[in-house]
């Protein structure tokens, strides 16, 4: 056991999902051809002038009610000062006394027990653009498609003691803010990035020790290693006599080890000063009313809705929620059969087992809650076996389609043809003396044995509860 | 045609009337500036061939009956307004070959009345100064005394139109830079109210006092002018959202009752007797024909200097940082980009520039902000509050456009402060963002203008013009010998 406890806080920046970038008209969208997406004002020629895109007010407004911030009624602009090639006006226009939205809180769930994770601010600002650096030619390029992209940065307080906590709060915000609609939380595309300032400090203590600040973290995975190494440094560091010097540090993912990336001596004065070319906003009681009415439903909303109005299981709630793209796609399929359960035992039971071994891929799926959905019904209704459901799926998955037409196709529906399933199950009847001798004996356990056989020999031309009730009526003659 | 001291009003009427054609005015113009700019070295660059280009298009307008104002007027652009394909220096090294993409607001406004560009009028570089003497392009002279210095930092838009080289020109504003070089030559300027002008696509100095406006041969001019630059632009949020009423509606009309405030602190030893008496000898006049004059006070005036420079360095130096040399400009040397940067921005500006940036810099570093930027944005609410003081007792102000009439070139090189003290007559109204106009009130013996300026209520442009507008009747100007 460790004489130290961690304590981290976090930054993280997410981008908003506005259409247009926060200061321009722009697009916002990931992507496009190097400096494809930039105009004179985002890419700061000389005499243009920022104007700010309300929307990406109003997505920070929604960001601060998910998470329980006061949401300030005066908000202004400020500008950060630094020169840096991928900052073309040489200051991001960002907000520092006066953010949109102070103190709030989070629950998260670690090892079943919650806990709060209180939120200090969050405001706007604008994204950088970005250096490609061309190592053979030594020389670095600049694309300004993301300059201007809107940002919110959430800072929260030093709430954290493990890397767990710091995941299971990220997975938290991801969901409240992609159920909002406010981002995507694509980390792979920077869409959210996360900044982990931590500390160690004995166990006990009651002051914090130095922190170092982690940044250039790319996805869950290497936030817990860097967290877990820069843990484990802080430690031998202290063990050995030796300071924690305060620092910003970039983890390497391929070494497993954070290394230094500039000391607090070397850190910038942003001089920031109030933006003059961005008057200050004024929210009334109104405005901010009809923003926090316009917010979807939330992930904890639509769990209890789905446990009392649907009757899903709990667990299962929580499965589907947990990733939006599956519960959109629930909501899809529930839109054109509503058996919510069955829909949801199904999407659980079939769809993400076969993600989850890598046969399919919830970004690329080739059909829609709809087909699948039909599909569902189609089983319930025993129009389509449960074997046939399982390869109607998987020519899905492979191919896409409907199920009808897959089914139409190959021949796949339940026929109700009583003379193929009287001739089926005769035979097997003829064929199996032994077992119906069980049977009559009173040993029910063999009727499985039956229905297995005619299913196998029938390929879902009648349903399992013609099959059934045949095979009943013959084995009691 | 004699195009000397030309009004805009009277050249329209030549050109509606078909007395001159659009062409042939823009010739004879170009004809003074390539005969005489040579001495006065009031543009940077002269757009010959555009001028031709636009004016031949202005005819067409005239011709199909389309013409509105300012169709087929020539005139001086002030080279820190961006127009599109045309290059806009701030006459700097920096931006030596800068050519913007992109028109700013008042130039699509001026396109849409079909007006002609002569060229692009010298200024300080970046409008930092107060005689266009650090100008990387074109040091103008005063046209009345080639000796003397025209003003600045809008010098050459003010020069210009003093040596009859445009029959007006548009400047920009920031502590006095239309108003005073428009006292030093002998013209009209005003700088309209903080927001009454977009200033989308003004190369920005100090955006909270940036303001573009006319410099003309006279308030009615400059009415017309205003007409056309004025109104809320989408494109700059502090352009403001108000109706554009028309600015020569209340020309003419008596100033009887009008209260005229005269604040004794713009009157003390500080300023030159010779501009006090005239300047006194005006507000008589006025108050002759019907005005009432008040006594005043504006104590605020002894921290407008410092104030003002926090504020305007402060903000420039963030508003020059972009110019690093990587996306366009002047580019230094460097292996690295620090390295770069520093050689690009310390051939790229000149001296007067970059000790701005420093104060500025200096007055937002952490540990001074509290102490300097901060206070001088006290300040900047005392001020604010000491006009609308005035503004319960008077109408207008008048108060002298700056403390001296032009002074020979070279005299306060030497004396940086001494140069910003020059500033107190006007830097209060960008404090304020106050409208003010500077109009001629007299001549010294030597022959050279005396400015006095007329300072109004926000977004009461029409009262200062009225009294602008009031006085000049009668008042016969001066040309310059050239």
């Amino acid at each position: 056991m460790s004489a130290y406890f961690p304590t981290m806080g976090l930054e993280i920046h997410a981008e908003l999902l506005t259409k247009s970038k926060v200061f321009c008209t722009c697009s916002a969208e990931f992507g496009g051809a190097p400096n494809s997406r930039c105009c004179p004002v985002c890419s700061g020629f000389p005499g243009t002038l920022p104007v700010l895109n309300h929307k990406a007010v109003e997505y920070i407004i929604k960001a601060g009610y998910v998470m329980n911030c006061e949401i300030s009624r005066f908000t202004k602009w400020d500008r950060k000062n630094y020169f840096y090639p991928d900052l073309p006006k040489a200051y991001q226009i960002s907000q520092m006394p006066r953010p949109v939205c102070l103190s709030g809180n989070v629950k998260i769930n670690v090892d079943g027990e919650e806990k709060t994770i209180r939120i200090n601010r969050i405001h706007l600002e604008e994204d950088a653009g970005k250096l490609v650096h061309d190592d053979v030619n030594r020389i670095s390029l600049a694309d300004y498609n993301r300059c201007g992209i809107p940002l919110i940065e959430i800072v929260t307080e030093p709430d954290f003691h493990s890397a767990d906590e710091v995941i299971a709060f990220l997975e938290k915000i991801k969901l409240l803010l992609q159920y909002a609609g406010i981002c995507d939380c694509k980390m792979e595309q920077g869409s959210i990035r996360c900044d982990v300032n931590i500390s160690i400090a004995p166990k006990g203590s009651t002051e914090l020790g130095t922190r170092t600040e982690l940044k250039n973290l790319n996805s869950l995975k290497a936030i817990t290693r860097a967290i877990e190494a820069e843990i484990e440094r802080q430690e031998e560091l202290l063990e050995s006599g030796e300071r924690v010097i305060q620092e910003t540090r970039r983890f390497n993912e391929q070494a497993g080890e954070t290394v230094a990336m500039r000391s607090k001596e070397d850190a910038h004065d942003y001089r920031y000063f109030p933006d003059p070319d961005i008057p200050p906003i004024i929210f009334t009681e109104e405005e901010l009313e009809e923003i926090r009415n316009s917010i979807p439903e939330l992930p904890e909303q639509r769990i209890e809705r789905y446990v009392s109005e649907y009757s899903i299981k709990k667990t299962d709630a929580d499965i589907i929620v947990g990733d939006k793209r599956v519960c959109d796609f629930f909501e899809e399929a529930v839109s054109e059969y509503n058996n919510p359960k069955a829909v949801a035992n199904y999407i659980i039971g079939e769809l993400m087992r076969r993600i989850n071994l890598g046969e399919a891929d919830m970004d690329a799926l080739k059909f829609g809650g709809r087909e699948f959905a039909k599909l569902v019904e189609y089983m319930q209704t025993d129009k389509i076996s449960q074997a046939n459901a399982k390869n109607i799926l998987r020519e899905m998955i492979e191919n896409g389609g409907d199920p009808k037409s897959i089914a139409d196709r190959d021949d796949l529906w339940i026929k109700e043809d009583s003379g193929a399933l009287a001739a089926v199950v005769d035979e097997i009847i003829a064929n199996n003396p032994k077992a119906v001798e069980q049977y009559k004996s009173g040993d029910q356990k063999v009727f499985g044995f039956f229905m297995g056989q005619a299913n196998k020999a029938l390929k879902g031309a009648a349903s399992p509860k013609a099959v059934q009730d045949y095979l009943r009526k013959k084995l009691s003659e | 045609m004699d195009i000397t001291r030309a009004k805009i009003r009277d050249l329209r009427r030549s050109l509606d009337s078909r007395e001159i054609g659009a062409e042939e005015l823009c010739a004879e113009y170009l004809k003074r500036i390539k005969e005489k700019d040579k001495k006065v070295l009031s543009f940077i660059t002269v757009t010959e061939n555009e001028a031709l280009q636009s004016a031949k298009r202005a005819q067409k307008m005239i011709d199909e009956g389309k013409s509105s104002a300012l169709t087929g007027i020539p005139l001086a652009i002030k080279d820190n307004i961006c127009i599109d394909g045309v290059r806009t220096t701030c006459a700097s090294r920096m931006l030596e070959n800068f050519v913007p993409p992109y028109n700013a607001t008042v130039i699509e406004k001026l396109n849409a009345e079909g007006y002609v560009l002569l060229g692009r009028a010298s200024m300080d570089e970046f409008a930092m100064g107060g005689s266009t003497q650090t100008s990387a392009f074109a040091k103008t002279k005063n046209p009345y005394d080639l000796e003397c210095v025209p003003g600045g930092s809008s010098g050459g838009s003010a020069a210009a139109v003093a040596a009859s080289f445009a029959p007006a020109a548009l400047g920009s504003d920031t502590g006095g830079s239309i108003r005073q070089p428009s006292s030093f030559c002998g013209v009209t300027g005003i700088k309209p109210t903080y927001g009454r002008v977009s200033r989308y696509g003004l190369v920005a100095f100090a955006s909270s006092l940036d303001q573009i406006g006319p410099i003309a041969n006279d308030a009615y001019d400059c009415a017309v002018l205003l007409n056309v630059i004025c109104g809320h632009d989408r494109r700059d949020a502090t352009s403001a959202r108000r109706d554009v009423p028309d600015f020569t509606e209340k020309l003419g009309e008596p100033i009887k009752g009008l209260k005229i405030a005269m604040p004794k602190e713009f009157f003390s030893d500080d300023i030159d007797p010779v501009v006090r008496t005239h300047v006194t000898n005006a507000a008589k006049e006025l108050e002759k024909r019907g005005a009432v004059l008040v006594d005043c006070s504006i104590p605020g005036l002894k921290y407008a200097i410092p104030a003002y420079y926090l504020i305007a360095c402060a903000e420039a130096a963030s508003n020059l940082s972009r110019f690093d040399g990587i996306k366009y400009g002047f580019r230094g040397e460097g292996r690295t980009y620090d390295e770069l940067i520093r050689d690009s921005r310390s051939r790229g500006f000149g001296e007067e520039v970059k000790r701005r940036i420093l104060l500025g810099n200096y007055a937002l570093s952490s540990g001074y902000y509290d102490a300097y930027y901060k206070k001088a944005l006290a300040l900047k609410q005392e001020i604010i509050k000491e006009y609308n003081d005035i503004f319960d007792i008077a109408d207008v102000i008048l108060t002298p456009t700056a403390p001296t009439p032009a002074y020979k070139i070279g005299a306060q090189d030497n004396d940086p402060v001494k140069m910003y003290m020059a500033d107190i007559c006007t830097v209060t109204v960008n404090i304020a963002g106050l409208p003010g106009i500077s109009t001629t009130c007299g001549y010294t013996d030597g022959g050279l203008p005396i400015g006095m300026s007329i300072i109004g209520r926000r977004f009461d442009e029409q009262t200062i013009l009225q009294v602008a507008n009031e006085w000049e009747t009668g008042f016969v100007p001066l040309s310059p010998e050239l």
